[in-house]
């Protein structure tokens, strides 16, 4: 239309004519019938959704996040030094974009609420014809977001999720996890523990009311109970608390001499700050030193919770002090593009978008399904936690598991953990069936359309 | 028995920071008659008191060691606080560490001034509004408050220690004739309860004993007719939202070592705090202060292991139950005056 | 026109072809052009904007009318929302079920609410609903994990049991449908550089919207909207005059809190996901917001101002960075790198600023909310005489 004096009416009119002449087309979230697909792309560019946290509590995991999914969009076109591209033991990706076409991005603020989250990643795929959606910093917005894309046709490229639900009960087959998880998380830590604090233990585990609280309670119960700890008490806190005071001092009461808190975030910050100030690592229980445990560490909080964290050990996705080729060069393109250094949040977004993007050179189309064969049993390495594999049944990446320490003596406020022990792969794979995991079914993938 | 005594211990220290920010928020309902949903805001502005005094303080320049290296293995750069350079580093290091306590004298004309300011710029217009534009204004203000102290400070918790004096725990159980480490409780809790109970009399006692309180407890009960005596009494209103704000940032101040501050800490706490000023009954200041040490101990009973077997959930409910309970009970709250935001 | 005053008919007209051409109007700028940022014309926000306009409708009926402010609305969306996403698992993906369960269950809930929290007025009204919205977000995240799925929420998966539908096809997924009729099923019509999107699942919502505002006119004006506004006024005067006023407001509670079940049922029926934040109190104050921004006891009011926040909500929030660079690239260097930074902090991350600095000054410069502002406007075009409707709009705000 070159009339530029359009009127609605005239509008309407022509557009029942464009009807008539069968340029309407029914559709299904704006696929391209053609290609058979939802937003298969059709020009010279391909447009990825990142969905993070940009207001709330996670906004600082959030923009870093999306610091590094600019970082992979640029590698990805070519630009920069190419960061992990470089180490990536695949070499589908050439750095012209994914399938010589040069990758778009769209963001958006899931405000860590599962329908903030939806709507913003409906509105990427309806409005700005996303291919995949990735991003987030917590599981209820990915479990909530990997439902709507495999009902939508795209892939979903899962950012920061440790509940073991992601990829168990609430797995979808067009949803992929990089990040670990808390059965990990607690086979990482038993033996770690085991060696430092001795197999007599009794532990007070303090939770999350909610289902990350449950499933990372339960890993890091059983893997302990295993190697001979006993749980003398486990105590839900609201997710809402912000002083523990009321759920801290009755601790050493209980007879306990090591306290496990499983909390994230603020809940982690103020939890952990609280058992500091009321003294209980000064204390001695059943003649040993009391000590306290925190199984998801996340630097960015960590560092909320200051001189606190020193010497509590925990476990992580990832650190930027590995001395891996891989987290070397991304470190170094990370940090010389911001100038501090990469979050496990910003690597494992990062990583994300560059498995999506070679996932789709090597099936050689962007259609969801062959995406998903492409990255199912995908074996990889040179992405920072060593040989790592995409397992097909459950759409979860299994690769070693950093245990991690407060540090005691930092050198910045970016140096807070120190690594302990890097917990080989086979110490923490499991049965795509594994109780923990289980009642979930992945279904069949669905490209849309 | 002692698991008893701990609780009413955690009680009195949730229920004292309940009822300091009650107190500034019934002041302002109270005296000004209107609805403010930017007093967590306010608290919230307390707490970056204390983190920005901390960051005054430890303004620096750097020096670049040549001896260690950073993340990328450049020369690192070492960040010297100029306090350092004045003081010496012995000095300069135990002033850095008093900086929570400090700040409660930087807060307060700070927090007086944000008061001031609101109030003249804002509020005043707002007196005769319904109580509907006075909350869509006002959590208007707090949201734009809010945003301005992440986009400096970020979302994170910023770690604010107390002073190292005051880190460990007082053993109550080996002075009660318990068995040691059976109720310990943190020294800057203790200092934090002794805290709010000053500031608490304070208020009490210059509403109570001073000429300027008197008029203001009778511009509460009638503001018209202390007009009509010839009374300035929008001066002495301006004056008591100041109070107000600087007992919301005092409040702030003191719990930024309790939990490190972030920028939407006033919002966790706003309804929390609705909940206690109506519990106490509306326009009575005793009642604010008495449904803040009410709830702080039932909520720390409603947390104890024991209790949650029996009824799993009702620490995340207890507080919401018990409002409920009690203004079925008593139509208008605790201590509530007839006809107070009835209407 | 279906008993409505002269006024009232063209009122409900507008507001009809303003939802039948939203797609139109919410697209107005072509695909691909900068300002293709702010078209809102896509299925998801048209969606959201007709549902939180029933939403709003409903809560101005309590609101606007009797003057009970409700601080736990939410939890009738969410109460709904729940009994829909279960009727959806166990029954059948068909929405009709779905809607009509949500609206019955979430009545019954406000019944109970209604019948405990008007017992009191004022403040501790607000406050006992407040107390049973904030029960119930924080039961439904925690303890009652295995009927609301808590955190991760309930969505419809392949292997429920949805005794009234056959078999799913292998590689299908259960998708929201009135009667085959997928919620999802969108043509799309192309002219020239502009595409507009028509979406079954928007035309369902905004039909329903269009009898939920219908419905508003008639109570707004029957003897019953009467004697609600009479107890907003006065409740004593009319106690005084024998009349017992609770059956009325509990009437307006319960008929808000059913509009409120129909808004979540109808989300469900969307957006087939329900969660738990969705009866937190900032989403019960949302709505509250909502009514006050459009204005408050008027009828098109909350629907405005439900559409004003939503908008900036999924428009603003979206706004990055290289989007602003796309927008001042014509302007020399420094000025261009001068605007990115004056206006950087205002979108994308900052959009909560916005809209709090949007909700202060509507408040302050438009005491009737954005219906006065509508009305300003068109006092402009029409000159003196319209001062007067202006005027006039004020003192009676429950127009």
């Amino acid at each position: 239309m070159s009339n530029s004096k359009l009127t609605r009416r005239g509008l309407i009119k022509t557009g029942a004519v464009a009807g008539a002449a069968g340029l309407t087309l029914p559709t299904y979230l704006r696929a391209d019938g053609h290609a058979g697909f939802t937003n298969a792309p059709t020009g010279d560019t391909v447009t990825l959704g990142f969905n993070v946290p940009q207001s709330g509590p996670y906004a600082d995991e959030g923009a870093d996040e999306l610091r590094a999914y600019e970082l992979a969009v640029e590698h990805l076109n070519g630009g920069g030094d190419g960061g992990m591209m470089n180490t990536f033991s695949s070499k589908a990706l050439k750095g012209n974009g994914i399938l010589g076409k040069k990758v778009e991005y769209v963001t958006g603020d899931t405000q860590t609420k599962s329908d903030a989250a939806r709507a913003s990643a409906r509105s990427m795929i309806e409005k700005d014809g996303a291919v995949m959606i990735t991003g987030g910093s917590s599981s209820g917005v990915a479990v909530a977001v990997q439902a709507l894309c495999q009902e939508a046709g795209v892939i979903f490229m899962a950012g920061l999720t440790h509940s073991n639900d992601t990829t168990g009960k609430d797995r979808k087959a067009n949803g992929f996890r990089h990040f670990f998880n808390s059965y990990m998380s607690g086979a990482a830590l038993a033996p770690v523990l085991a060696a430092n604090y001795g197999t007599d233990r009794k532990a007070y585990h303090l939770t999350a009311d909610y289902n990350w609280g449950y499933t990372t309670e339960e890993a890091v119960k059983s893997s302990t109970e295993a190697m001979g700890w006993e749980t003398v008490a486990a105590v839900k806190t609201p997710l809402t608390q912000t002083d523990f005071s009321s759920y801290i001092a009755p601790v050493l009461q209980s007879g306990a001499d090591t306290l496990v808190l499983n909390h994230y975030g603020g809940n982690m910050v103020n939890s952990l700050t609280n058992a500091v100030q009321f003294g209980l690592r000064d204390k001695q229980v059943n003649g040993k030193d009391f000590q306290i445990i925190v199984p998801l560490y996340s630097r960015l909080m960590a560092k909320g919770a200051g001189a606190n964290v020193k010497g509590i050990f925990g476990s992580t996705n990832w650190h930027w002090s590995l001395q891996d080729e891989g987290s070397q060069a991304f470190v170094k393109s990370f940090g010389t593009k911001y100038g501090f250094p990469p979050s496990q949040a910003a690597h494992t977004c990062y990583v994300q978008a560059l498995l999506y993007a070679d996932a789709v050179e090597r099936a050689g189309s962007f259609n969801p399904c062959a995406v998903v064969e492409a990255l199912e049993d995908f074996e990889f390495d040179g992405m920072g936690n060593g040989k790592t594999l995409y397992r097909g049944d459950d759409h979860q990446c299994f690769k070693d598991v950093l245990v991690v320490k407060g540090k005691e003596n930092p050198t910045s406020e970016f140096d807070l953990l120190e690594i302990v022990e890097v917990t080989p792969v086979a110490q923490v794979t499991y049965e795509p069936d594994h109780p923990q995991f289980a009642g979930g079914n992945l279904g069949t993938c669905n490209p849309g359309a | 028995m002692d698991a008893i005594i701990l609780q009413v211990l955690n009680g009195l220290d949730k229920g004292s920071a309940y009822a300091l920010i009650a107190l500034g928020l019934t002041l302002i309902f109270g005296t000004l008659g209107v609805v403010n949903f930017a007093h967590g805001a306010l608290f919230m502005i307390g707490a970056f008191c204390a983190v920005t005094l901390s960051r005054i303080l430890t303004l620096s320049h750097t020096i670049i060691d040549d001896t260690k290296t950073d993340f990328l293995g450049n020369p690192l750069k070492v960040e010297v606080p100029y306090i350092y350079d004045i003081f010496g580093q012995a000095t300069g290091d135990v002033i850095i560490d008093w900086a929570v306590p400090l700040s409660i004298l930087f807060s307060i004309p700070v927090m007086v001034a944000i008061g001031f300011a609101m109030e003249r710029g804002l509020i005043k217009h707002f007196y005769k509004r319904p109580h509907a534009d006075q909350i869509l204004v006002t959590f208007g203000l707090a949201i734009v408050l809010q945003e301005i102290i992440k986009y400096f400070y970020g979302a994170n918790p910023i770690p604010t220690p107390a002073p190292a004096a005051f880190t460990g725990s007082f053993d109550f159980g080996a002075m009660l004739g318990f068995d040691p480490n059976t109720i310990i409780y943190p020294y800057w809790r203790l200092v934090y309860f002794a805290f709010s109970a000053i500031i608490i009399g304070a208020v009490f006692a210059f509403l109570q004993f001073t000429t300027f309180g008197m008029v203001v407890r009778a511009g509460m009960a009638d503001r018209e007719t202390v007009g009509l005596l010839g009374i300035n009494i929008d001066k002495r209103f301006t004056i008591m939202f100041g109070i107000a704000a600087a007992v919301a940032g005092l409040a702030g101040v003191m719990y930024a070592p309790i939990n490190s501050p972030n920028y939407h800490m006033g919002m966790d706490f706003l309804v929390l705090s609705f909940v206690v000023v109506v519990v106490g009954g509306m326009g009575s200041l005793s009642g604010a202060v008495l449904a803040g040490f009410l709830l702080g101990i039932l909520e720390s009973f409603a947390s104890m292991g024991a209790v949650l077997e029996v009824l799993p959930g009702i620490n995340q409910i207890i507080i919401y139950l018990v409002a409920i309970i009690i203004l079925l009970t008593r139509p208008r709250g605790l201590m509530g005056r007839k006809g107070v935001m009835e209407e | 026109m279906f008993g409505l005053t002269k006024k009232d008919t063209t009122l409900l007209i507008i507001v009809a072809v303003l939802a039948i051409f939203a797609p139109f109007i919410l697209n107005p700028f072509p695909e691909g052009s900068a300002m293709a940022q702010f078209n809102a014309g896509y299925p998801d926000l048209m969606q959201r904007l007709v549902i939180f306009g029933i939403f709003a409708i409903g809560f101005n009926i309590l609101f606007g009318l009797t003057g009970y402010l409700s601080f736990g609305h939410a939890a009738f969306l969410g109460v709904g929302s729940y009994a829909a996403i279960w009727m959806m698992k166990l029954l059948t993906m068909n929405v009709i079920p779905a809607i009509m369960i949500s609206v019955i269950v979430a009545g019954l809930f406000s019944l109970l609410v209604g019948w405990i929290s008007l017992r009191r007025s004022g403040i501790y009204f607000s406050i006992l609903t407040l107390a049973f919205a904030q029960m119930s977000y924080s039961l439904a995240y925690s303890v009652l994990t295995p009927i609301t799925g808590g955190e991760t929420g309930l969505q419809p998966k392949v292997d429920d049991p949805r005794i009234l539908d056959g078999a799913l096809q292998s590689g299908q997924t259960p998708r929201a449908n009135l009667f085959g009729l997928e919620m999802g099923t969108s043509y799309e019509m192309v002219v020239g550089n502009w595409v507009f999107t028509f979406n079954a699942g928007y035309y369902i919502a905004a039909i329903v919207m269009l009898l939920a505002f219908y419905l508003s006119i008639r109570i707004f004006r029957s003897p019953f909207g009467m004697m609600l506004r009479a107890v907003k006024s006065n409740q004593q005067r009319l106690n005084y005059t024998g009349l017992n006023s609770k059956p009325y407001t509990l009437a307006a509670f319960v008929i808000s809190g059913m509009y409120a079940g129909l808004a979540g049922g109808l989300l469900v029926a969307m957006d087939t996901q329900v969660g738990a934040e969705r009866m937190f109190w900032t989403a019960s104050g949302e709505v509250v917001l909502m009514t006050i921004l459009g204005g408050a006891g008027t009828l098109i009011g909350p629907v405005l101002g439900a559409g004003f926040i939503k908008y900036m909500e999924n428009i603003v929030s979206k706004i990055n960075k290289s989007i602003l660079e796309q927008w001042f690239a014509f302007m020399p260097d420094g000025m261009e790198d001068f605007f990115i930074t004056i206006v950087y902090p205002f979108i994308g991350k900052g959009w909560h600023l916005t809209l709090g600095l949007m909700f202060m000054m509507v408040v302050i410069f438009l005491p009737g909310g954005l219906v006065q502002g509508g009305q300003k406007i068109a006092g402009l075009f029409r000159g003196k005489k319209a001062s007067d409707d202006a005027a006039d709009g004020k003192t009676t705000p429950a127009e």
